[in-house]
């Protein structure tokens, strides 16, 4: 439901963020979906056994600090890169997912000398198509109730994880949460829809291994979206898990965390 | 009290053949143009009819919508601001918040001003949210835009002398210089929209007529909020022409007569509301703090415009919907709704609804005309006089 608070805060760029840091090694940072982040993501419990996981609530997410000037994804880009800065964060994996996906790609067109792979779960961010075709459904012309449908395999699941939306029976912060996420995705999302005109023809200065993980049955970004995502990276690759919609990591959270730890531990000769 | 003969060119003659959302999504070959054509001229011809019986005018627009046809009000002006020749010319309003050109909006309002030799009066609106999917202009910060719009306006119609530049956070020019400048110096009146007491508020810090669309029982704490704030403000009681209200008014000789018109019109009440449940409320339209309250409490709106299920006139009157009667029978119930709210100065008309027809629109504003507005300027009047002696 993304609802909980993360346990700790700090303070980065004058703003307050919260931000859940778990396990040791080398660090990821793990950047979420437009929903928000909830402290118990499976998949950052899976990595965390392997890896030093960052995962923030973005700024305008969760209890995340939003000033009026950082209304951009480029403002949130900026806020990431005084984070990594800040916390010292080298030989950095940068992992998103959906929105947080486009945030990795944006950051990492910024410069790769602390980042070491990074990892893109049904991301978007990029325009492949023409003028007359979308390629990311339009998820601001979509419902609350349309929600497990659109963004799971198994709406059964996505109703679950988003607690029914019974929202009469949260409480009134609870609720606070879910309705702030959710103009904040659209404030920095609303148009062009999900994606900057500009990024896929600089994706080419992002020199290091990329990930792009689908969902086998993404509905929101098509997997030949993500085909097209994962050659458009110098060292671009492509891997997908079956029967898993747009959030299909949190369906399958186990196939998804083997794919992007299988991923992490190669040795790629590109990295080299 | 001031009347405003208001209707919003609706295509009501492709109703019955619509099923689900009348706005955004509804398929634009329920619009035939030969049909629109004479409607639209239908009623246009309505405004210049109330205007040789003595109302002002009050024009809006919408998009996508098979209730109003009506893409641009400042274009529906522009044609009454010559047809015209008394009337005060309302737009209520310009949708700011979806235009991406105030300059333009400022140059259109200044145009229509002169070309009425200054009849205008400018309502500039927040837009609804179902309009946000065809303008494209995002529903966050939606309230930072309009009032930057609004900000920018106000100096470009009020600036004399040489062109200014403005570098604001929405919007950029180089070279403001608005010619014409408007016939009412400093400007025309100005009027804003309000349904909650926040809004209502800031209207009165400006002094701005305050105009509340079919807001029932939400009025009166609307317009105390007014009051108190004006007094504040301005040292005085706000007068009663500040305060303005939007209701479906039908008048009849009998009251046979009444009800078949109130048939005619109820199915505005039924069509008009019919919108895509996303663009009902798309985030950031709202706040944060009301989203989240509508979504903990499951209550997400006025639903059936606050009214109860299968309502009574009287309880459409009541509720500030609909005023329906003969001549007496409206003069009651306008005076008692006025009452209640604490005075209303300016009442807008939607005369022309559903399937009312051109005849007995007219034969209603007639008939409104001759037998209705001159008690109600009458008790207006002495409301107002109750106003400046209550505060000497």
């Amino acid at each position: 439901m993304f609802i909980s608070p993360l346990p700790e805060t700090r303070i980065v760029a004058g703003q307050q963020v919260e931000i859940l840091i778990r396990g040791k090694g080398q660090p990821i940072l793990f950047l979420h979906a437009g929903h928000g982040f909830e402290p118990d993501d499976p998949l950052v419990t899976a990595l965390s056994k392997h890896y030093r996981v960052y995962a923030p609530s973005h700024p305008g997410f969760g209890a995340s600090d939003r000033p009026d000037y950082v209304n951009s994804v480029e403002d949130l880009v900026f806020f990431y890169l005084d984070l990594i800065e800040q916390l010292n964060l080298r030989d950095l994996i940068v992992v998103g997912v959906s929105f947080g996906g486009w945030l990795a790609a944006e950051l990492a067109t910024r410069g790769t000398g602390r980042i070491a792979k990074l990892v893109l779960i049904d991301a978007v961010g990029v325009k492949f198509s023409g003028r007359e075709t979308r390629d990311i459904v339009d998820i601001f012309s979509t419902t609350i109730e349309e929600i497990p449908s659109l963004f799971f395999n198994d709406p059964a699941t996505g109703l679950k994880t988003f607690g029914g939306l019974d929202f009469q029976s949260m409480t009134l912060e609870s609720a606070t949460r879910f309705a702030r996420n959710r103009e904040s995705i659209l404030l920095f999302g609303w148009s062009p829809t999900l994606y900057n005109p500009k990024l896929l023809r600089r994706l080419h200065r992002v020199h290091v291994p990329v990930l792009v993980l689908w969902g086998g049955s993404d509905k929101v970004v098509s997997t030949s979206y993500g085909k097209q995502y994962a050659a458009a990276f110098e060292h671009g690759v492509y891997r997908e898990v079956p029967a898993a919609g747009h959030y299909g990591y949190l369906e399958k959270p186990a196939e998804f965390a083997a794919e992007v730890i299988g991923f992490l531990e190669t040795k790629s000769p590109a990295a080299l | 009290m001031e009347f405003w003969h208001f209707c919003e060119q609706s295509m009501h003659p492709a109703w019955d053949k619509i099923d689900g959302p009348t706005k955004v999504l509804v398929d634009n070959r329920f619009c035939d143009p030969e049909v629109a054509h004479k409607l639209y001229n239908r009623y246009l011809d309505e405004w210049v009819i109330a205007d040789q019986l003595g109302f002002n005018i009050f024009v809006n627009e919408h998009h996508a919508s098979a209730n109003c046809m009506s893409a641009s009000c400042l274009l529906t002006l522009a044609i009454l601001a010559r047809q015209t020749k008394n009337a005060r010319l309302l737009c209520l309003g310009v949708p700011v918040t979806n235009r991406t050109d105030p300059y333009r909006v400022a140059e259109e309002l200044a145009m229509i001003d002169v070309i009425s030799g200054g009849r205008l009066e400018i309502g500039l609106v927040k837009a609804s949210p179902f309009e946000l999917a065809m303008s494209n202009q995002s529903p966050a910060r939606i309230m930072d835009r309009y009032w930057e719009a609004h900000d920018f306006i106000v100096k470009a119609l009020t600036h004399q002398g040489a062109p200014f530049s403005w570098e604001g956070e929405f919007y950029n020019y180089r070279n403001v210089n608005v010619w014409p400048r408007p016939f009412q110096q400093p400007m025309p009146p100005m009027w804003i929209t309000a349904s909650g007491p926040t809004t209502g508020r800031k209207i009165a810090q400006l002094g701005y007529v305050m105009a509340t669309f079919f807001n029932g029982a939400g009025t009166k704490p609307l317009y105390d909020a007014y009051k108190d704030e004006y007094r504040k403000t301005h040292g005085k009681p706000a007068p009663i022409d500040r305060f303005a209200y939007l209701a479906m008014v039908v008048c009849g000789r009998t009251e046979a007569e009444v009800q078949e018109r109130v048939e005619k019109v109820k199915p505005y009440l039924e069509v008009q509301p019919r919108t895509p449940k996303a663009w009902s409320n798309p985030p950031g339209y709202e706040n944060v703090e009301m989203n989240a309250r509508a979504l903990n409490s499951g209550v997400t709106g006025r639903i059936n415009f606050g009214l109860p299920a299968n309502p009574t006139l009287a309880e459409m009157a009541e509720g500030g919907i609909l005023f329906a009667g003969t001549p007496d029978q409206l003069y009651e119930q306008m005076v008692k709704f006025s009452d209640r709210c604490g005075g209303i100065g300016r009442m807008l008309m939607l005369s022309q609804a559903g399937y009312l027809s051109h005849d007995e629109t007219v034969d209603t504003m007639q008939l409104f005309a001759a037998e209705v507005a001159p008690r109600l300027r009458e008790y207006a009047r002495a409301k107002n006089e109750e106003i400046v002696q209550a505060a000497e």
